[in-house]
């Protein structure tokens, strides 16, 4: 199959503006006649959900929190970017489109990418018209700071819950629709599979997370904004809950999976405890602007570090490495995501980690608040430094962090054409969902910038042309496309439900984790994947025969939900090494070993690897099969990425 | 897979579902990690459980950082835990003492029925931010960011109110069961900001209607949902909303409109 | 439903009832124990029986009082109803008790207000209804020489039971003749459970206003950084000490007084 992806032509900064008047509209009348389904109310969902039904479409939102305004962005710390260049320091749409290509090294479609710039500014004044408390200068007017590896101060902030604050802004305005009448909410449902009629997404099948019923849902449009499937790797900073099951399902019924093996660790995360622990912590990577990260200069000083001979702040100055500052003079600390966790990996590999455990690096505020007084310090990062303490008992303000690098966000996800919409017509896929704007690595505060583009001033253009084309026709409940799917989950809810062997649902997750994380993490093998596909396959085998699931399809039962969702993780991981495998290059958050620059750097193959990889669901157990997307630069020259 | 060394006796509420009724059910909770999360601990018991082939507690949870508001429990008599400005998934094992009985319930109220176990529903808070919590404009057509200064100081405070993670703690902690410290929050929030003025008369009826309609109790002003609440929110939030519903109750014209109405086709 | 009426009977606006009612009651007090304070005259209970006299006949005074009792009956009514809906807000009680960290006196208002209400019906018996619609209370002569300003105090015993004051004056002498309230506090004072309970109930009021003086203010919403401390200094000081205090004092001194005589 050709994929095209209806990237418009013409200058980069006019494709947008032109795809939008080519885009047909929906007769205002005619508005209330469609149905709309929008599964997830993060960023994504919420601002489709209520812009949507602003415009007079009728939509049908779903969750499986208790509330839509617990979605995961709502934990996004640091800020979102946008190129309104109020600081006066040389920004602009193109230089955040460049940032961004750049950033996720050469592997995102340049339409997208400048189209995400350009709307990066409206999503700023939408917020503040909703009541988002941006921080703000003495002057009244709004306040930017410079965020992971860009050099302009472009990224907007509410100290550090900006994801917070956003989400309770796009909260609000669905709720004010929801008020209206024009949004049904569906909390603690979760969404299970997709209905297709004639290949088109006509619904979903939910179950009620309260009392088990299995429901159908129909409507002119379903659109997933269901974030990322990060949970793959056990440990991440994602929630508990976030998981690849919506998606999963989509591919399964026909929409392509994108790049899955693009992951984004992010540098700044607490180390783990034990094998108790449930999630990893994300400290934002604001800290990196005043916070120097450094390790032991040598194995001995870091032994007695940890072993507690030595304090930090005992260690000399001159046995300390600031390996971020000596190997990248320009960016130092700034460097972005991929590289600083790269080189965290690389100390703790060397023997220099610190911290019990020596799988930590530190991340040391002595000269901010040196430099800075400490008020200004706890000022800035009070509430960070806060959660830090809650969780190690260490003070930041005495002793430096101890971070690692966790899973963080996963660039990757179902192929989206311009319009959003998947390879299923009638099935969109919005922010972390899909794969389309990030590339190879994300940068710092895109990530909320693309939810709430997508949401807000992508979709509600782009849907219309859909859905002006399949006209207003209701559609039809009794086709039997709705019993069968219905059918087909109620069957896999049962074979859930009958495992009653030996091992915690939980403890299948843990091993799926530790084999991500070993052989398709920080840095990939070709041997490594191999073996990882196996035991992967091994693993999953092992779940349907010994896992145990406990209690009932008609209560509540998080064993099941659970069940479900790791299945799902179980076979997500294999594609995700075999994505890995097959891209025989490093770029961004993939880094082959085999694939480096004599100076230790990501090196791309552009040669043979400019190709978004969209892989094909065939049948279970069947192998999938990889589609090309070649990318193509009109408009940036590629070039080795250096942070030097 | 526990590694810790610290043992525990559970005190757990066990609910089948809203219409059965419950009782304390007594679980140990053994070899546990001081640096475990209160949460992770009720995974320790609850895999114990699913391998005894029972039922796991149940609890609401979910992003496990403090910010999605999602946790909730009542443990030995206080909401998130014997620590102050934190949630329960922040909660760490280390600050108990080995040996020790640990008493969790679920929030308690009228307006917050228990689902299962220690979840309980809280779809009230959202059906009081659906009468009136937000600003009446529609995505596109606004004026840019900067076209309204916010002095610093009211940006700085309505921040502090908005930090609210509708976790229910107040109402939990409250002798009544008043749900005024979540309601107040988004009601100054709102109203501090200039974006919030065209509707500020109107919300705050609206909001107060609707928390009534819910059945929560009254407010004493006794202080204790600002001392449990896990971002601190003041009181003085709850000052300010009685004013304004004062003001738009006794002098102003206004009254509840139908929130964007100018919405919709 | 009028729109007042939806006010009133919205949480809020209960509460404000229960602010306005107790913050006029708060005034109250200040009047009433300016007032008491006359106890302390030596002057054979003249100022205060006069003062007695004058808060019973003179019709504004007569028109503010019926007010105040209704504010009595409107605070205690709309506490009792705003508990019960509380209590309705809570089916389930707690298992494990918490220690939250509120003031006593702030969980504990229905308590101190009952005891006040107890209070103020066995103080209002003892003097106000005896006072004003029995003739259990005695009368007293005051006869004061205009020109040496020497006064003599007698007993007095009127023909017509219904007599209730008379100012006359006989060549240079000012006739004063009075319902004695005066000899009815001395009296109920001397009994040493009659002061106990009224300690007590001045306890009460002093942990009452502690909360309830400031609580008032927080429900108006008139709280301010630059004014709130001073509300909550003569919260505290004032209505939670120096009222209560001076209550308090009458009994115990006429208690002291009475072992003496």
């Amino acid at each position: 199959m050709s994929l095209d992806a209806k990237i418009p032509a013409g200058p980069l900064a006019e494709k947008w503006s032109k795809h939008k008047f080519n885009l047909k509209l929906v007769n205002p009348a005619n508005k209330r006649k469609y149905d709309v389904i929008v599964v997830g109310t993060g960023l994504a969902g919420a601002s489709a959900a209520a812009s949507l039904a602003e415009l007079g479409y009728n939509v049908k939102a779903f969750c499986f929190q208790d509330s839509p305004r617990r979605a995961h962005s709502i934990a996004a710390q640091g800020g979102i970017n946008a190129a309104k260049n109020y600081q006066n320091d040389g920004d602009s749409v193109y230089r955040l489109f460049y940032d961004t290509i750049k950033g996720g090294d050469y592997r995102a479609r340049e339409g997208n990418v400048y189209r995400l710039a350009e709307v990066s500014v409206n999503i700023i004044d939408q917020c503040v018209a909703q009541g988002v408390p941006f921080a703000r200068e003495y002057g009244g007017l709004l306040d930017n700071r410079s965020f992971g590896g860009s050099q302009v101060s472009r990224t907007f902030y509410a100290r550090g819950q900006t994801g917070q604050q956003l989400l309770l802004g796009a909260y609000s305005a669905l709720n004010r629709q929801i008020h209206l009448g024009k949004v049904k909410m569906y909390t603690r449902t979760e969404m299970l599979d997709v209905v297709t009629i004639d290949g088109h997404a006509k619904g979903i099948i939910t179950r009620n997370l309260i009392n088990g019923n299995i429901e159908t849902h129909s409507g002119h449009a379903v659109l997933l904004c269901t974030g990322g499937y990060g949970n793959v790797f056990y440990l991440s900073t994602n929630a508990a809950g976030s998981n690849v099951t919506a998606a999963w399902r989509a591919h399964k019924r026909g929409a392509f999976f994108a790049n899955p093996c693009y992951t984004q660790i992010h540098p700044t995360c607490i180390p783990v405890t034990g094998d108790h622990q449930s999630k990893l912590t994300l400290m934002s990577e604001s800290l990196r602007n005043d916070g120097r990260v450094w390790a032991p200069k040598t194995q001995e000083v870091a032994e007695k570090l940890r072993t507690k001979q030595l304090t930090a702040a005992q260690v000399k100055e001159e046995d300390r490495d600031y390996f971020l500052e000596r190997k990248y003079p320009s960016f130092g600390n700034l460097v972005p995501r991929d590289v600083a966790s790269r080189n965290a990996k690389e100390m703790v590999d060397d023997g220099r980690g610190v911290g019990g455990s020596g799988i930590a690096v530190f991340l040391d505020f002595a000269d901010a608040i040196k430099r800075l007084g400490k008020e200004a310090v706890s000022a800035k990062y009070g509430n960070l430094f806060d959660m830090y303490y809650q969780i190690t008992n260490e003070d930041p303000y005495t002793q430096p962090m101890r971070i690692y690098p966790a899973v963080h966000y996963t660039m990757g996800g179902l192929w989206v054409d311009y319009n959003l919409m998947t390879t299923v017509p009638g099935l969109y896929a919005l922010g972390e969902c899909n794969f389309s704007d990030h590339g190879a690595n994300r940068l710092g505060a895109s990530a909320l910038m693309q939810g709430l583009a997508d949401g807000y001033f992508v979709i509600p253009y782009t849907l219309g042309d859909y859905l002006a084309s399949i006209g207003p026709k209701p559609v039809d409940k009794n086709n039997p496309a709705f019993a069968q799917t219905k059918q087909e989950v109620v069957e896999r809810i049962n074979k859930l439900l009958a495992l009653k062997g030996t091992k915690t649902v939980n403890e299948y997750h843990r091993d799926l984790g530790h084999i991500m994380w070993e052989y398709c993490g920080m840095a990939r093998t070709a041997e490594g994947l191999t073996k990882a596909k196996g035991l992967i396959q091994e693993l999953r085998a092992d779940f349907w025969k010994n896992a145990i699931v406990v209690g009932q399809n008609e209560e509540v039962n998080p064993a099941l939900e659970k069940a479900g969702r790791v299945a799902d993780f179980l076979e997500l991981g294999e594609l995700m090494v075999d994505d890995a495998l097959m891209r025989n290059e490093s770029c961004g958050g993939h880094f082959r070993l085999e694939s480096q620059t004599p100076e230790g750097e990501a090196l791309r193959d552009d040669e043979n690897f400019a190709f978004v990889s969209a892989w094909e669901y065939k049948g279970d157990n069947q192998p999938e099969v990889l589609n090309k997307e070649k990318l193509e630069f009109e408009f940036v020259h590629l070039t080795q990425r250096s942070y030097k | 897979m526990s590694t810790g060394n610290m043992n525990f006796t559970l005190k757990v509420w066990r609910q089948k579902d809203a219409n059965s009724s419950g009782k304390m059910v007594t679980y140990p909770a053994e070899n546990i990690s001081p640096d475990m999360s209160f949460l992770e601990m009720l995974d320790v018991v609850n895999e114990s459980l699913i391998h005894k082939g029972e039922e796991p507690i149940h609890f609401d949870h979910d992003c496990r950082e403090g910010i999605c508001g999602m946790c909730s429990l009542y443990i030995n008599g206080r909401p998130h835990g014997p620590k102050r400005a934190i949630t329960t998934c922040q909660l760490h094992m280390r600050s108990f003492n080995d040996g020790e009985t640990i008493t969790i319930e679920p929030w308690r109220a009228a307006a917050f029925p228990v689902i299962k176990d220690l979840a309980v529903d809280r779809s009230a808070f959202d059906r009081i931010q659906q009468s009136g919590g937000f600003v009446s404009v529609n995505t596109g057509g606004v004026p840019d960011a900067n076209i309204i200064p916010i002095p610093k100081v009211i940006a700085d405070e309505a921040f502090n109110s908005a930090t609210c993670i509708g976790c229910g703690a107040c109402v939990a902690a409250c002798k009544n069961a008043s749900a005024m410290l979540f309601v107040s929050a988004k009601v100054s929030q709102l109203g501090m900001l200039p974006q919030g003025q065209p509707e500020r008369w109107s919300r705050v009826q609206a909001m107060v209607a609707q928390m009534d309609e819910e059945g929560f109790g009254n407010c004493t002003n006794t202080g204790a949902c600002e001392a449990e609440c896990p971002k601190e929110i003041s009181l003085l939030n709850i000052s300010r909303m009685n004013n304004d519903y004062f003001s738009a109750k006794l002098f102003r014209e206004e009254k509840v409109h139908d929130h964007g109405a100018s919405g919709g086709e | 439903m009028s729109e007042f009426k939806q006010t009133f009977n919205s949480s809020l606006g209960k509460k404000l009832i229960m602010a306005l009612t107790g913050l006029f009651l708060c005034t109250f007090l200040i009047v009433h124990l300016g007032g008491n304070l006359l106890l302390f005259c030596d002057d054979n209970g003249y100022s205060f029986n006069m003062y007695a006299n004058f808060l019973t006949h003179f019709p504004p005074i007569e028109v503010v009082a019926y007010i105040l009792y209704l504010a009595i009956i409107v605070h205690a009514l709309y506490a009792l109803i705003l508990t019960v809906n509380n209590t309705k807000a809570r089916p389930v009680a707690y298992v494990a008790h918490n220690d939250a960290p509120a003031s006593w006196s702030s969980k504990n208002m229905g308590l101190l207000g009952s005891i006040l209400l107890l209070f103020i019906v066995i103080h209002m018996g003892d003097f106000w209804y005896k006072y004003k619609f029995t003739h259990t209370v005695g009368y007293k002569e005051y006869r004061t020489n205009v020109l040496t300003n020497q006064t003599t105090v007698s007993d007095f015993t009127p023909a017509d039971p219904t007599f209730e004051h008379s100012s006359t004056t006989e060549g240079d002498t000012e006739i004063i003749r009075v319902k004695d309230l005066h000899a009815r506090v001395a009296n109920s004072f001397s009994n040493v459970w009659y002061d106990l309970f009224y300690v007590i109930a001045m306890g009460a009021v002093a942990f009452h206003l502690l909360h309830g003086f400031q609580s008032a203010f927080q429900t108006l919403g008139w709280r301010h950084r630059k004014y709130t401390p001073i509300v909550k200094f003569i919260g505290t000081w004032f209505f939670g000490v120096i009222i209560p205090l001076g209550f308090a004092l009458m009994p115990i001194v006429y208690y002291l007084k009475s072992l003496g005589r």
